[in-house]
């Protein structure tokens, strides 16, 4: 399950409006316990695939260096990432998980329908490698305040 | 000694372990000495060919070790290696 905090599932899903029609893409920092990941921020990412910016998108790996090293000095870590499809349904695709290796983490999805955020769904990256991994469907449970 | 930062989905191979040290004076001795500490890792940074998976990025401090000298980089003291996997998707 992912608990994300009102404020920032609004600023993830606001991101994709503000990047439409082309995909947006960031970090999700937090702390994981059992099977729970709760986020306490997100961190907005450049899209580095502007050849083809309304399908793909792809973060680069210099600011997840970043991301990851500012995440550690304040006892936080990624726990996931977030990315918009523009007016296609918030469920992966096969280029999804292909390009998935982060396993435990969470892969959150909004659709954004003719510029407005629809659907916003979670898949947790499952299994113990590159041959059997799956991009399970995972709970969001919204924290108001 | 350098440090190497290991990334939230590879830490069970890790012993759970954000960081580990490594004494090393290249980039490619400090993954070799990471695999041989945590022999585990080895199948998820490397192909059966024993090649860096293409999806693996290594960075000493901000620079794409690809784009230095690879494993032969030098490292410094205080140098740090970050292991990224790729981040990247569509539909
Ligand atoms: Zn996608």
């Amino acid at each position: 399950m992912l608990k994300i905090r009102q404020p920032i599932y609004d600023e993830i899903r606001r991101h994709g409006e503000e990047t439409y029609p082309y995909e947006c893409c960031g970090a999700l920092l937090g702390r994981v316990e059992g099977d729970t990941r709760t986020v306490s921020g997100s961190v907005r990412c450049r899209n580095t695939r502007t050849d083809s910016a309304s399908d793909r998108y792809e973060i680069d790996p210099v600011e997840a260096v970043r991301i990851q090293r500012d995440a550690r000095t304040r006892g936080l870590d990624i726990i996931g990432f977030y990315h918009s499809h523009p007016d296609h349904p918030a469920q992966w695709s096969a280029t999804d998980l292909a390009e998935a290796h982060w396993f435990g983490c969470s892969y959150v999805i909004t659709s954004v329908e003719k510029g407005k955020a629809a659907l916003t769904n979670s898949f947790e990256l499952t299994g113990t490698d590159e041959n059997n991994k799956k991009l399970a469907d995972e709970k969001i449970e919204v924290i108001s305040k | 000694m350098p440090q190497i930062q290991i990334p939230s989905p590879l830490r069970q191979y890790s012993g759970k372990q954000a960081s580990v040290e490594v004494p090393a004076k290249t980039v490619g001795e400090a993954l070799d000495g990471l695999v041989s500490q945590h022999p585990e890792l080895k199948r998820h940074l490397y192909t059966d060919e024993g090649k860096l998976r293409a999806f693996v990025n290594v960075y000493v401090n901000d620079e794409d070790m690809r784009y230095l000298q690879k494993e032969a980089t030098k490292l410094q003291d205080g140098d740090t290696i970050s292991i990224v996997p790729s981040i990247a998707g569509g539909y």
